[in-house]
């Protein structure tokens, strides 16, 4: 059996696990199982990899494994890895497992919740190794869906407005992705041997320049909502706001890169033509985004909603360096979603612990948590650092690398916009510092506060291990790069 | 008179003996044997469905009349399927004391308006398919007011036989220009007799739109969602099926081998009838309380979908037509399955009191979820698929506009659909429906659809059988 047909198997088989369970605490077993095999295999599957690379094997994809599921429409289960798709999962390995640490003690419906986060992980493993661009949609709305229920059901504040919103707005984005698809698929051949197969269209069938002028704004836009493009971000800051810990980890750890995988994959690969023709417009927009979520998470109070705006401006920079399409922009941007993926599970996490504590995400209400709970106000300052681009950690190497990148072309327009982009750097550490002030160094606020206890053993071993994510990658950049590097072969 | 020529009719001949054995069975039958009325007609039918799908032959008889081939089987092996369900589902509801004398009736009406359905899906003359139609039609208005003791049931009746009735005149009409103009009625005969003429296209017009009544297409869907709302639970879910099943085909076949040579002009036809209907019928849906009208709305719009491919005049679109046809069925089946579950324990229909049903009733609550998910095109359910097909095949004509716009109200549906399951999950509520306890029949027919959504679009044997059987547009000369 195919290795990679396993990270899909093993979520199936881990629902089905579920079922029977009556109690809490084989939930629990069946959820850290799970997710513990999940990330042993992600750690072979990179050594498998490199193994692969060393014994010469230099085919694009590895691991690649293809059956027929429609027949007549070509349709098939089409799988395969390079170094990018190797590097998300191993990245929604750690997430899946942390978010699992952070929603330990989840009340009520324990069971129903990870059943529904399975399947999200399911949606999102499957879109990862998926090449066929139908299974690659059908994975894709697999990881939506249950976004409704879990911040619907287990959500705070305004929760059925803030589903109800995400659910749509991504589903509209996979209907613009969809006409997309399907006017890829039509003009693959004109003998009527059309195809779904990413690699095949890449190798062999090039798009007719007429189609990739209408289906590249089609299938950008499609996945750009799901990457928090500006005018279609503004499902994520109600989203993640609304959202328990652990969805919002998953969500803007994992989900938002789906985004800019698929942008990456389908958009910028198949059609390359209307990329650099029309690159232009979504330039502009992703740099709108990248300074508007910067500033919006400035006006900001809630903890996580300022957390979603600096997701909506850190994702507007991944979708950034793709549209530079050079190759260290492109490497900058995959670097950029793990990075981003991992330091804003982080915050999420310490901003779900604060606020199980705390009850209130309300900067104005919280104050010198440094001295009441050290751990987690410890973590906090390490997070924000990461965010704001601290040389050591995680966020420095990866937008580094996308303005060196994006500074290779010379024209005045591209000038203008790295500028741009560069310059969010400054807001970001305006309000991380602002927060980082308020409510770590400040006087206490609350008395009550006081009496409140630091982190407990699972809340530390999920902090902890992003932590050593984030630092890791930080101090030693040059592998993932060189393994994102190897898979940019195509690119100049 | 050629013997041989009965045949080809090995599917109307079967139905025929299973509709008499059970009118002979209702009329001597002891009352004590009468217990076993439900089961004996639940497995004749079954056997019948099994023969159906065995015996198939191609080729026509009786000079041309009747016509069959792979195509019109599947679709009355389709049809018997899920006619098949409703008659698991019926069985709770008929079992109430002011209707179990009258269930003979329920079976002996619905297999009457079947065997009108299978004579148009099977017509190769409009004669026939005029019959079939008038068959088809005129005993679902004495199902449509079977609960005739309810005011709601009559009223529905009383509407769906006016209509019916209009849309018949309105048909026949059409047909008489037609006639009038190249003198036959037989489609082999009319495919190459047909012109561009003024009279053939506004004869052509009247009898569509006589159709479009049947499928409930925008702007001739204000009947259905007094109907479907009054009507008997199992009977809204076999006009919203089974009855817009038929209609959709016959209407295919006539398009394709009668009008090929105007398909121009009724392809813009339809293509603003399709855009109307989507879009009407979401947005109507979105503001409605009670379940049964809400899947009324959900079903117009559904209908839209349907004929989406219906009008692309390819094998691939016809394929996919009936792929949808065969999803929808079992979709429609589960949600109206715990609807009438609900509604025959506790006669609520309305959205409110679905509110926190998840509560007691967690497997009619998950068999809803997945039956809504479905209908809007959510994977891993068959809906999905096909939605996607539908959609591919519109797009390989070309059709990109309107698929477009159509994927933007799934967008809108699904906003509806969600508000079901909003409701059944999210929304507190500290009275919630009682556990319902429902009969053994109906939790099959509920696991039957279930497996159906389920099983239907991962495994791809299913749209490859379905879709090898369709035709084109016949071309000529």
């Amino acid at each position: 059996m195919n290795i990679l047909s396993l990270f899909v198997l093993v979520p199936t088989l881990m629902l089905l696990a579920f079922i029977p369970c009556r109690e809490i605490k084989q939930v629990r077993t069946v959820a850290l199982t799970g997710a513990l095999i999940n990330i042993v295999m992600a750690l072979a599957l990179l050594f498998l990899f490199y193994a692969e690379r060393n014994a010469g094997n230099t085919a694009e994809m590895l691991f690649t494994y293809d059956a027929v599921w429609y027949q007549s429409l070509n349709i098939h289960y089409a799988i395969g890895v390079d170094g990018i798709s190797v590097l998300m999962i191993l990245l929604t390995a750690v997430i899946v497992l942390t978010g699992t640490f952070a929603s330990w003690n989840l009340q009520p419906l324990t069971k129903d919740f990870f059943m529904w986060l399975t399947m999200l992980s399911i949606g999102v493993y499957g879109f990862f190794i998926s090449l066929d661009m139908f299974t690659m949609v059908f994975f894709y709305e697999i990881a939506l869906i249950p976004m409704y229920l879990l911040i619907g059901l287990w959500g705070t504040g305004r929760k059925e407005y803030s589903a109800m919103k995400l659910t749509l707005m991504l589903m509209g984005g996979s209907a613009f992705l969809m006409v997309g698809i399907f006017g890829i698929y039509y003009a693959t051949s004109p003998t009527g041997d059309f195809t779904f197969n990413i690699l095949e269209i890449a190798h062999n069938h090039p798009i007719d320049g007429a189609v990739q002028h209408w289906t590249f704004p089609l299938v950008f836009l499609g996945f750009g909502v799901l990457g928090a493009l500006f005018p279609f971000h503004t499902w994520s800051p109600d989203g993640h706001a609304s959202a328990p810990t652990a969805v919002s980890m998953l969500h803007a750890g994992v989900l938002m890169k789906l985004g800019g995988y698929g942008c990456f994959r389908i958009a910028m690969r198949l059609l390359p033509e209307a990329a650099t023709e029309l690159s232009w417009i979504f330039i502009i927009l992703t740099g709108i985004s990248v300074l508007y979520g910067a500033f919006g998470a400035i006006a900001q109070n809630d903890l996580k909603y300022i957390n979603a705006y600096s997701s909506v401006s850190h994702c507007g920079l991944v979708l950034f360096a793709i549209l530079m399409a050079n190759h260290t922009a492109m490497t900058g941007a995959v670097m950029q979603m793990l990075s981003h993926g991992l330091m804003t599970a982080l915050f999420f996490a310490l901003i779900g612990m604060i606020y199980g504590r705390t009850h209130t995400r309300d900067i104005r209400e919280l104050g010198g948590l440094m001295k009441i709970m050290p751990f987690l106000a410890v973590a906090y300052v390490i997070a924000g650092l990461a965010s704001l681009g601290l040389p050591g950690l995680s966020g420095f190497v990866a937008e580094m690398t996308i303005f060196v990148g994006a500074f290779q072309h010379s024209e005045l327009f591209y000038r203008i916009f790295t500028i741009i982009a560069i310059s969010s750097i400054v807001v970001t550490a305006v309000y991380i510092l602002k927060v980082v002030g308020k409510i770590l160094y400040g006087p206490v606020i609350n008395e009550h506060h006081k009496e409140l206890t630091d982190a407990v053993w699972y809340e530390k071993l999920a902090v902890i291990t992003l932590i050593a994510c984030v630092a890791g990658m930080g101090l030693f950049p040059g592998w993932i790069s060189n393994l994102i590097g190897s898979s940019l072969a195509y690119i100049h | 008179m050629d013997l041989s020529n009965y045949l080809l009719l090995k599917p109307e001949l079967s139905l025929l003996a299973v509709f008499s054995l059970l009118m002979l069975y209702d009329l001597f039958a002891s009352d004590k044997a009468k217990k076993y009325y439900f089961p004996i007609a639940c497995t004749l039918f079954l056997v019948h469905t099994v023969v159906c799908f065995f015996f198939q032959d191609a080729g026509s008889s009786f000079a041309g009349m009747y016509v069959t081939g792979t195509a019109q089987i599947t679709i009355k092996c389709i049809l018997n399927i899920g006619v098949f369900i409703i008659f698991l589902q019926a069985n709770e509801w008929l079992s109430k004391p002011e209707s179990v004398l009258k269930r003979g009736e329920f079976f002996l009406l619905t297999l009457l308006t079947l065997m009108g359905m299978y004579l148009m899906i099977s017509s190769g003359n409009f004669l026939l398919f005029y019959i079939g139609l008038e068959t088809a039609s005129l005993p679902i208005a004495a199902l449509v007011a079977f609960d005739k003791f309810f005011h709601h049931s009559a009223e529905a009746g009383a509407k769906f036989i006016f209509n019916a009735i209009f849309s018949s005149a309105i048909t026949i009409f059409g047909l008489s220009f037609v006639y009038g103009a190249c003198g036959t009625l037989y489609y082999t005969d009319l495919t190459t007799s047909i012109s561009a003429s003024p009279l053939i296209i506004m004869g052509m017009i009247f009898l569509l739109s006589g159709l479009c009544f049947k499928i409930s297409l925008v702007p001739f869907h204000l009947w259905a969602a007094d109907t479907y709302q009054g009507a008997p639970t199992n009977v809204t879910l076999y006009l919203s099926t089974i009855s817009k099943g038929a209609a959709v085909f016959a209407l295919m076949v006539i398009l394709y081998t009668v009008f090929p040579i105007l398909a121009e002009i009724w392809k813009q036809m339809f293509w603003l009838l399709i855009l109307l209907t989507i879009t009407i019928g979401n947005l109507f849906a979105i503001r409605q309380k009670n379940m049964k009208r809400f899947l009324a709305f959900s079903s117009i719009s559904q209908a839209g979908y349907i004929m989406l491919s219906a009008f692309t005049g390819t094998a691939q679109g016809m394929g996919a037509t009936m792929y949808y046809i065969f999803v929808y069925i079992f979709s429609n089946a589960a949600a109206f399955g715990v609807i009438s579950a609900i509604e025959n324990k506790t006669g609520k229909v309305n959205m409110t009191d679905y509110n926190g049903l998840y509560k007691t009733n967690p497997k009619l609550s998950l068999a809803m979820m997945i039956a809504m998910f479905s209908l809007g095109g959510i994977p891993p359910t068959a809906g999905f698929f096909s939605k996607l097909f539908v959609f591919m095949a519109a797009m390989e004509q070309g059709q990109v506009v309107i698929v477009f716009l159509a994927l933007l109200n799934t967008v809108i549906s699904l906003y509806y659909y969600l508000l079901v399951v909003k409701a059944m999950f999210i929304t507190p509520n500290n009275t919630p429906i009682e556990t319902v306890q429902t009969d053994k029949y109906l939790k099959t027919s509920l696991v039957i659809s279930l497996a159906g959504i389920v099983v239907i679009g991962l495994i791809s044997c299913f749209y490859e059988y379905i879709s090898t059987t369709g035709f084109g547009i016949i071309k000529i000369g």
